[in-house]
């Protein structure tokens, strides 16, 4: 029997534009066997959650950039809480300071990649946390 | 270059000593077997005068000052005057950016360049709810003329030139700059600065859109023919290919989408009727520089001449300094690495450099911190002094565009031109830029090259060090700059203030002005400084013309 598809969510929240690494990111998973959705730019934490909900997702990937992840992080986390979507995994990565990383782990984001990670590490840690 | 009986020599010459590569490769083989550029153009062992047989000295490199410009747009360049030392900031609200202004200023720095936090890049107020964990984090807070007359207090407009990185709501920004400068008491003759209003761009690279493709050319060409009139120092865009670069291009697509951009801009303007030989002149561009030197150089030599080129027998300017390429270049935000971040002074030095080399007008160097955050005023200070070192220590600004004649430098100018040229020719096939971005043409070319690229580098093909290779264990955190989240409560409590403190029906009134011009295909930026004058919101005045433009939203296709 063919197993089913990983459905992951890569998203961008806010007004930011950057997303070369978000696309990167996304064509890559999808690349590996993963199913990927995309939001596109300027989603809120709620769109996110709702896409995440609507798509059925197994995994959200968030990609900030503009210096807003404690915000956006918490609140997305704090989402899944409140609709029981507990269970699905979140990760994020984008130019968020080291000693702002602990914090974020501690709401219960799965891992936060630094700028320079290798694709292969996030590949690693899909397999490994999501299926 | 050379006579054609020097070159036959040369020719033979060049197989003799390929016999002689032979026998040493065989011994001792190269490093690897094929050498490229950072942007994949494959680079020869040697280059010599049979690698430029075309090259004419006068026809195509000529003199600085003179056509085709590839030496250099001033006649004397770095030895009459040295590149203008612009560093881009601004960060939190409009008190601490213009703190940061003065200490610039004070230290050497010549001219200003505004760095605007998202919600202004993208047309909206701080109070927006998209704009949450955003105020005031990668660039300073401007909601309305109240913040911008803070940003400017106390530094006299008719003297410095200020840059203003914003695209689609730079006719609302420059409305703003130029009331401050009527109550500083500074004619708007007087008024010199640059707004990037560059918005074709934004589709494929920037990402800070408002409007579709074509209302936001109508607003750019409004600005220019607002400027020509009314602002005759200012720079009514600035064509830019930095962000192009930082999406993921190659140095080829840089360049080219970046004067396919300059093409359609200008055939915009044309068909409003406007003299090409008076705006020219007003045009200026923007590009990145990124590691690989002498890739760059060629890029800023190629440009020159292509836009001269384009200019005189496109659109068949007569007006030298219509043909002129005057370009800003800021070092590349993405060759920064987070780990081993010291390691980025000299990589900014490098890229630098080659803007120097390659003849720039003004010059961004980016900090050593930023890849994590905005920089500290200390990572600010190195930048500014790097760019002071190659300016006085180095000797590089001695004499005009020093790499002219190098074998390698004129061929690889040669290659930049040629593939600029041929995505050019594209890209009219396809019926011009405006298309091109509707269809997604030039998305579609950066994604595939920054694709590319990052497989490059987890196959260890293109070497970042301190991340692929010569990688450390622990590192130690360096200071980082933070910006507190009371900017944002004052930011929203500043709208509200401003709110009560204006005349809210005078307000609507001008909103309503800006919708009827829109319709009417009148220049807008009339009734945007009526607004502005106002305190209308920068949020309001961007979602008047919402209403009638419609809003561009992402296809979110990767």
């Amino acid at each position: 029997m063919k197993q089913k598809k990983v459905r992951v969510l890569i998203a961008k929240p806010g007004l930011d534009g950057h997303d070369r690494g978000a696309k990167v990111v996304a064509r890559f998973l999808q690349e590996n066997g993963y199913e990927v959705i995309y939001t596109g730019l300027h989603q809120s934490p709620e769109q996110i959650v709702n896409a995440a909900l609507q798509e059925a997702v197994d995994a959200i990937g968030i990609s900030v950039l503009s210096g807003s992840h404690n915000y956006v992080f918490p609140e997305v986390m704090k989402l899944l809480k409140e609709r029981g979507m507990g269970d699905v995994v979140v990760f994020g990565g984008g130019t968020i300071p080291e000693e702002d990383i602990p914090p974020l782990l501690a709401t219960g984001v799965k891992a936060l990649f630094r700028p320079g990670t290798p694709l292969e590490e996030v590949l690693e840690f899909m397999k490994e946390n999501v299926g | 270059m050379a006579d054609n009986q020097n070159l036959e020599a040369i020719r033979k010459e060049n197989e003799r000593w390929a016999h002689k590569v032979a026998e040493a490769t065989a011994r001792w083989p190269e490093r690897q077997e094929e050498f490229r550029s950072l942007s994949e153009i494959p680079i020869q062992r040697l280059y010599t005068p049979a690698d430029v047989p075309e090259l004419e000295y006068l026809k195509d490199l000529g003199y600085p000052g003179e056509y085709p410009f590839t030496r250099g747009v001033q006649t004397t360049m770095y030895r009459g005057r040295l590149w203008t030392m612009r560093q881009f900031s601004g960060f939190g609200t409009a008190e601490e950016t213009n703190q940061r202004y003065k200490f610039l200023l004070e230290n050497g720095q010549t001219g200003l360049s505004v760095a605007f936090h998202y919600p202004t890049l993208k047309g909206v107020n701080s109070d927006h709810p998209l704009a949450r964990g955003e105020v005031g984090k990668c660039g300073v807070a401007i909601d309305s003329l109240r913040d911008m007359e803070i940003l400017f207090d106390g530094i006299p407009l008719d003297q410095v030139t200020t840059s203003m990185t914003i695209n689609h709501p730079a006719p609302v920004l420059l409305a703003m700059y130029l009331v401050v400068a009527e109550k500083q008491g500074v004619g708007w003759d007087k008024v010199g600065g640059t707004v990037q209003n560059d918005p074709l761009k934004e589709f494929f690279a920037q990402k800070s859109f408002i409007w579709p493709p074509r209302e936001s050319v109508r607003l750019l060409v409004d600005t220019m023919e607002f400027c020509m009139k009314n602002v005759p120092k200012w720079h009514p865009v600035s064509i830019s290919g930095y962000h192009i670069r930082e999406a993921g291009s190659t140095a080829q697509q840089e360049l080219a989408f970046t004067l396919a951009d300059g093409i359609a801009y200008v055939q915009a303007a044309v068909e409003r009727g406007l003299d090409v030989n008076a705006f020219g002149p007003m045009l200026s561009f923007f590009f990145d520089a990124h590691m690989d030197f002498f890739e760059e150089i060629a890029k800023f030599r190629a440009a020159r001449r292509m836009w001269a080129r384009i200019m005189k027998e496109r659109f068949g300017a007569t007006n030298l300094k219509a043909l002129w390429l005057r370009f800003h270049t800021q070092t590349a935000g993405v060759s920064l690495t987070a780990q081993q971040p010291l390691n980025n002074i000299v990589r900014t030095a490098f890229e630098a450099l080659s803007a120097v080399l390659g003849g720039t007008q003004s010059l961004h160097t980016n900090s050593f911190d930023e890849a994590e955050a905005l920089p500290t005023e200390e990572a600010v200070t190195v930048a500014l002094r790097t760019q002071q070192i190659i300016a006085h220590e180095t000797g590089a600004a001695n004499t005009v565009d020093p790499l002219a004649g190098s074998y390698f430098v004129e061929a690889l100018t040669n290659e930049m031109e040629r593939q600029a040229e041929e995505y050019i020719r594209k890209i009219d096939d396809l019926g011009g830029m405006i298309t091109a971005v509707e269809q997604g043409y030039p998305q579609d070319e950066i994604m595939r090259a920054s694709m590319e690229f990052q497989k490059a580098v987890e196959e260890g093909r293109k070497v970042i060090v301190g991340v692929n290779k010569y990688q450390m264990g622990e590192e130690k955190p360096i200071p980082i700059l933070k910006i507190d989240d009371a900017v944002e409560r004052a930011q929203i409590a500043r709208i509200e203030d401003t709110k009560r403190n204006r005349d809210n029906a005078k307000v609507e009134r001008c909103l309503q002005e800006i919708r009827d011009t829109a319709r009417a295909g009148d220049n807008l930026l009339y009734p945007i400084l009526e607004a502005v004058r106002e305190y209308a919101l920068l949020g309001e005045i961007c979602d008047a013309l919402v209403d009638v433009f419609g809003a561009y939203e992402d296809p979110a296709v990767f």
